[in-house]
This record gives C-alpha cells, sequence and structure tokens, in this order.
C-alpha cells in the first residue's frame, strides 16, 4: 500500500511540526508514505470564496502530485472535504475520481482502512476536542449534536487510546469555532466572538490543550489564546498521537 | 450595509449578543430534546424532504387541484405574480366588505409583500396580533427571526415600548403582566375588527383546505371573529394529502420550538355561514427560484426557523444583520434569488459549518447552496478590486508549485523578520483580536529535504 502524504500549504509554512508528527505516526503504524514535493493547495480557500473555477489549476496539480498513490492521507478534514466534494469542477477521469475517492483525513485512515489501534502514546493531559465542521459534517468523522444518530467519533476513539489523556466534556460538543477561511477577515468580529465562545467553553471545562483534526480551526483559536494570554495549549491530534513517553 | 458591517455594529454590545446567542442555544436545545423522542426522526426528515420534492416537480398541477377543491368548498382564490398584486387583490377585497379595521396573525409573505404599509397608507388599520409581530410593530421594526419576532428585545425593552404605546405601568419587565396587558389590548382589537389576515401553514391540494399554525390562537380568533378571512399563501405551501400533515405537523413544531405540536393547529376548509373566505396564492418570484436548478429545493422550506437558532452567525449577528425579510440561513439562500446585488454579502455569511442542513426538517442543503451561491455572486456583482486580484492570483501561483513555494518561503520570512507594527497594521485583519502562528526555522517541505539527506 503506497500513502501519498497531503501536507496542507498552511501547515507546511506554518506548523512542520504537524507535518512531521503525522508523517512519523503514518510511519509507526507501518505505512509506506511518500510526500510529492510539488504539491501546493487543494483549492478551498478559493472555492469557498467563490472562486472555484480560478483554483482549477490547483486541483489539477494535485490530481497530477497524487494520482500515483492507493491512498491519499493529510491532518485537516477540511481539505479533504474540499477534494472529496468539490473537485467535481474538474473533468471526472479516472484518475480524478480515484484522487476523490482514495483521499482520507489522517484519524479516519487510521480508523477505517488501518483499522488499528494507537499503543505507545501517552499524554497524561486534560483535552478538550474541537471537533472541526467539515470533518464532522462533510466526511461524517462523527456523529454531530444536532442528528439523531447514535453517538460515534473517529477522533474520541483515537484519544481514549492514549495513556493518561483525559477528555473533558464541553456544554456546546460541536460548535463551529467561526474560522471558516477567509470567512475570518470578512467577517472578522462574528469569527473572532465565536472563536472567543469556543474557548470559554474549553475554560469552564478544565481544560488544558485543545485538539482537533483541523489545524486551520486550531491556528484560530491559538491566535485568540495568545492574544489575551489564556492558559490552554493548542496541538493538532497527529502531535498528541505521536507523544510517546 | 453588509452583513458584516451590521453583525460588527451589533456585537458592540457584547453582553446582549452573550444573551441572544444563549436565548436561541436554549430553543436550539429544546429542540434537540424533542426531536430525540421521536423515534425514525431522520426517517421523518426523509419522508418531508421526499414529499416537498415531488411537490415542486408537480406544483402545477397541485396548484390547480387545489384552487379546484377549494372553490367547491366555497373558498374565493386568487393569484397574485406579485407583491403589487398580491397587495391590490387584498386591499380590493377589504373595500369590497367595507372593511375598515383589520387583525393579522403572522405571516411572512405579508411581510415580504410590505402589505401593512400599503394597506395602511389607504387608510386602513391593520393590527398584528401574534405578540411578538404586536411588539416589532409598535417599534416600527421588521421582525429579527421568523417565528420568534422580537426575540432581539429584552424583556424589560418590550416594558418600556407598552408604557408608551399601551399605557402600561412600568413593571421592570414582569412578562406575565406585560402578557396580559396585551392580551387586553388584543381582545378589544379582535372584537372590533372587520377582517382578519392570515398565513398559511400547509394547503393540501387533496382537500383544498388550508392549515394554520399559532401557539396563540390569534389566527382562530380574528378569522372566527372577522366577517371576511383572508388568507396569503406562497405557492410553495402545497402538501399533496391531507394525510401528510402526519408527517409536518410533527416536524414543524418540534424544528421550531422543541414542541411535539403548536398549540393551536388550525384547519380551514369552507366559509362559516354569512362570512367569506379569500386565498391569495402568490408567485413574487418563486418560479424564477424553481428554475434554477441548484437553488429549486430552497422553496421546500416550511418556516420553522431551525436553521437560525443553530447558525452560531445568526445567534450572534441578529436577524436585522441579513436585511431581508427572512433572515439567517434559509433567508441567505432565498434572498439572493430575488436581488442578487443587494443580498450579495448574505451567502458569504457563514462558515459553511453545515449545521443548518442537519437540522432542516425538510432537508434542505443549505450550506451547499450557500456555497453555489458564492461562485455565482463574484461573477455576477461587482467584486472589491483588491480581494479579487488577491484571490485570482493565488489561484495562479497554486498552479504552479515552483512560484507558490518560494512565495511561502518569502511570507514566512516576512513574517518572522517584519516588524511587528508592520506585520499588525490596520490592513491586517486576522491580527485585530488574534495573534499570527509564530515562525519555525524551517518549513516542512525543507525539513523533509533534509531528512531524505541524511537518512
Amino acid at each position: 500500500m503506497k500513502v501519498g502524504l497531503f501536507i496542507p500549504c498552511y501547515i507546511n509554512q506554518l506548523y512542520p511540526q504537524v507535518a512531521i508528527a503525522t508523517l512519523e505516526l503514518l510511519e509507526k503504524l507501518g505505512v509506506d508514505v511518500y510526500y510529492p514535493a510539488n504539491q501546493t493547495c487543494c483549492g478551498q480557500p478559493l472555492g469557498n470564496s467563490g472562486y472555484e473555477e480560478d483554483a482549477k489549476g490547483a486541483c489539477q496539480v494535485f490530481v497530477e502530485n497524487f494520482k500515483q498513490y492507493d491512498y491519499i492521507v493529510g491532518p485537516s478534514g477540511s481539505c479533504i472535504y474540499h477534494i472529496k466534494k468539490h473537485f467535481d469542477i474538474l473533468e471526472q477521469t479516472q484518475e480524478v475520481i480515484n484522487v476523490r475517492n482514495n483521499a482520507y483525513e489522517l484519524c479516519e485512515f487510521i480508523v477505517k482502512v488501518l483499522d488499528k489501534k494507537i499503543e505507545g502514546a501517552s499524554f497524561p493531559h486534560k483535552v478538550g476536542l474541537h471537533k472541526s465542521c467539515h470533518g464532522l459534517r462533510g466526511l461524517k468523522l462523527g456523529s454531530c449534536s444536532e442528528r439523531m444518530d447514535a453517538h460515534f467519533s473517529t477522533e474520541e476513539l483515537l484519544l481514549n487510546q492514549v495513556k493518561g489523556l483525559e477528555l473533558m466534556p464541553l456544554n456546546r460538543k460541536d460548535e463551529c469555532c467561526g474560522f471558516g477561511g477567509t470567512f475570518s477577515v470578512f467577517e472578522e468580529a462574528i469569527s473572532v466572538k465565536m472563536g472567543k465562545d469556543r474557548i470559554q467553553d474549553h475554560l469552564d471545562n478544565g481544560v488544558e490543550v485543545i485538539t482537533g483534526a483541523d489545524h486551520s480551526c486550531l491556528m484560530h483559536l491559538e491566535g485568540l489564546l495568545n492574544r489575551n494570554n489564556q492558559p490552554i495549549k493548542v496541538m493538532h491530534i497527529a502531535e498528541i498521537l505521536n507523544n510517546s513517553i | 450595509m453588509s452583513h458584516s458591517e451590521k453583525a460588527t455594529l451589533f456585537n458592540k454590545d457584547e453582553a446582549k449578543v452573550n444573551w441572544h446567542d444563549k436565548a436561541l442555544w436554549f430553543v436550539r436545545e429544546k429542540r434537540d430534546t424533542a426531536a430525540h423522542k421521536v423515534k425514525g426522526w431522520e426517517e421523518l426528515r426523509n419522508l418531508a424532504s421526499g414529499i416537498k420534492a415531488n411537490v415542486l416537480s408537480n406544483l402545477d398541477e397541485y396548484l390547480i387541484e387545489f384552487e379546484e377543491k377549494a372553490k367547491k368548498n366555497g373558498i374565493k382564490v386568487h393569484w397574485a405574480s406579485n407583491a403589487e398584486e398580491h397587495n391590490k387583490i387584498v386591499h380590493k377585497i377589504l373595500v369590497d366588505n367595507k372593511a375598515k379595521k383589520v387583525v393579522k396573525s403572522k405571516s411572512m409573505l405579508t411581510e415580504e409583500c410590505h402589505l401593512n404599509p400599503y394597506l395602511e397608507a389607504k387608510g386602513i388599520e391593520v393590527i398584528d396580533t401574534d405578540l411578538g409581530e404586536r411588539i416589532v410593530q409598535l417599534a416600527k421594526e421588521p421582525p429579527s427571526h421568523i417565528v420568534l419576532p422580537a426575540i432581539h428585545k429584552t424583556k424589560e425593552e418590550v416594558d418600556e415600548l407598552f408604557q408608551e404605546h399601551l399605557g402600561t405601568k412600568p413593571s421592570n419587565g414582569n412578562p406575565e403582566y406585560l402578557t396580559n396587558e396585551a392580551r387586553k389590548h388584543l381582545r378589544d382589537k379582535f372584537i372590533k375588527a372587520d377582517a382578519a389576515i392570515t398565513g398559511v401553514n400547509f394547503a393540501v391540494a387533496e382537500t383544498g383546505g388550508i392549515v394554520v399554525c399559532t401557539n396563540e390562537g390569534n389566527a382562530d380568533m380574528g378569522a372566527h371573529l372577522a366577517k371576511t378571512h383572508i388568507a396569503s399563501m406562497g405557492i410553495e405551501k402545497i402538501i399533496p394529502k391531507e394525510e401528510h400533515l402526519g408527517v409536518f405537523l410533527r416536524l414543524l413544531a418540534r424544528s421550531a420550538t422543541g414542541q411535539p405540536i403548536t398549540t393551536y393547529s388550525s384547519h380551514f376548509n369552507t366559509p362559516a355561514p354569512g362570512t367569506e373566505m379569500h386565498i391569495v396564492i402568490v408567485d413574487n418570484g418563486r418560479t424564477e427560484q424553481l428554475s434554477r436548478a441548484d437553488f429549486r429545493s430552497s422553496l421546500s422550506c416550511i418556516r420553522c426557523g431551525a436553521c437560525m437558532n443553530t447558525c452560531p452567525i445568526y445567534r450572534r449577528s441578529g436577524g436585522h444583520s441579513y436585511d431581508a425579510t427572512i433572515p439567517g440561513p434559509i433567508g441567505s439562500i432565498l434572498s439572493p434569488g430575488k436581488d442578487l446585488t443587494k443580498h450579495s454579502s448574505l451567502p458569504f455569511a457563514s462558515t459553511l459549518c453545515g449545521s443548518c442542513s442537519d437540522v432542516c426538517p425538510v432537508k434542505i442543503n443549505i450550506h451547499e447552496q450557500l456555497y453555489k451561491w458564492r461562485q455565482l455572486i463574484v461573477k455576477d456583482v461587482k467584486q472589491p478590486f483588491v480581494k479579487k486580484v488577491i484571490l485570482k492570483t493565488t489561484g495562479w501561483l497554486m498552479a504552479r508549485p515552483k512560484l507558490f513555494n518560494l512565495l511561502g518561503k518569502s511570507g514566512r520570512f516576512m513574517l518572522k523578520y517584519a516588524p511587528r507594527f508592520m506585520v499588525y497594521s490596520k490592513l491586517n485583519a486576522w491580527g485585530k483580536s488574534r495573534e499570527l502562528p509564530t515562525i519555525e526555522k524551517e518549513n516542512f517541505n525543507q525539513w523533509y529535504k533534509n531528512r531524505s539527506k541524511n537518512g
């Protein structure tokens, strides 16, 4: 099984530690991982801003980079969702169809495809899980609070395998953090208010570290936490799962 | 003003935002509890969605069937292609029946047609009889929510409003006292009314009857006391059979307020002896929306307001920030169909979190339609020059890996070494209330190259 590692552009530039943790974690799980050097961006920022036509070139580059792999795995639910959902703007060649079908968010890949447990990971802290919307409602990584389905959560399943980790309950289990890509700047006031409210929920419940499977949401929350000097750390779920004694 | 500008103003009073958010979240949670008690809730949503899809595909036939049956029942049926025609028809019925005083129960359609100012200009008194509607009518404001029209007002504000308009005593916002006073005031209006206008929740094609849902019984009070009853409905309110009410009535109140059913679900099938009943069937842009393949299912909406209660943006920006008859997520996919330029900021007033589509009792894919509207808006409505150039250039760069990587590197260099006052300038909306990420010494590309070299 050959896996192409998809590192979203902002993670590549701003959060290399998340990419490193993703790569190391997959390798620990025995996966044969390749990193195509010419990758750029999935085109999501353009699509969500109304410019998906202008993102066609980026989508094509993506397909070129990843068409040869059995699976495409990336540590960002919203990017993977964009590939699966919005690459419909390309001509649906077999290559495009394969890329869309074989793209997986990291946690989902570990649980559904590898069906492996996280062994040897340890993280003795109180953790709050931010369930990012595109992963939750788009990729269906878990059940969401407004639907009447049986409870499940891919990320919780994995976090519960980490020694010493205490998953803290939240008052609003899956409310949006307000990042929303360009929404974060064009609707700045609401975006900031939503983020502040999410953080307050984690503070109220004694969380020490906020984690999640989409680092763009975490970047937004971290930006607020750092500005307001609040005592919570932010880590991508790959960093926690890759954390051993 | 755009949605974001209005939302920014609303957010100047953070305590009020918190209160507004909590009040609506409370309703959302009530809805969750009520829905959990129904076995097969998700299946019920599938059914409702299917029935509405059938209606939209056969609307012409169902409307004609409905008209025929209604006429047989002694109801007079009128057709209006737009708001102006609707208002003229209603006015003519009132004139023909020498009606000067009108009571009206809740109807978003008459809001959409701006019926009240039209009739008032012609010397007719129109009193909104739903308590929330009456409050906003007294305050000379539009409703900010389709089910809870005065949700933006605190009880203290209502207290002051009633003192001014109804002559009540100061009560520190005592809800019981204020409701009782409103009740006395409205009883008087009901008794003196010449005609009653109601909306329509469901129009049953097979029977020619209509169903109106209220919690206050004000539709019944109006329609039963007055000599003339006028019901205004959009063409999309049709359901094929009476038995389908078993699906929709179960979904409507639970989705709207978490009640198992509205206090009154009133069936009007035929005028009482000595009275007249009229139904005005209105298009006003609906067939145009029906013709848009990507957006037609927005016409399935049963106006429960659940998408507003769940929307994290609506809860924190208030209904008036949308500047449209129907605010919130559903309004943001309906309004651009009416006036794309005026409402062009609405589809962007969303993070596309998708919660609206999940609560929708008729499963409208609201967040996907928001995305689709965005694609049309940037083509058809003039965009800010800088935003357009930045996004288009980014798209161009993303298709060129070497340049894109170079740009990423220089961006990192700038963020790492530029002085703070430059990075956190007025141009940086991100940095107004948020820090930017700290920049590591190498990006992942570089790290990976080095590892390969050393490994």
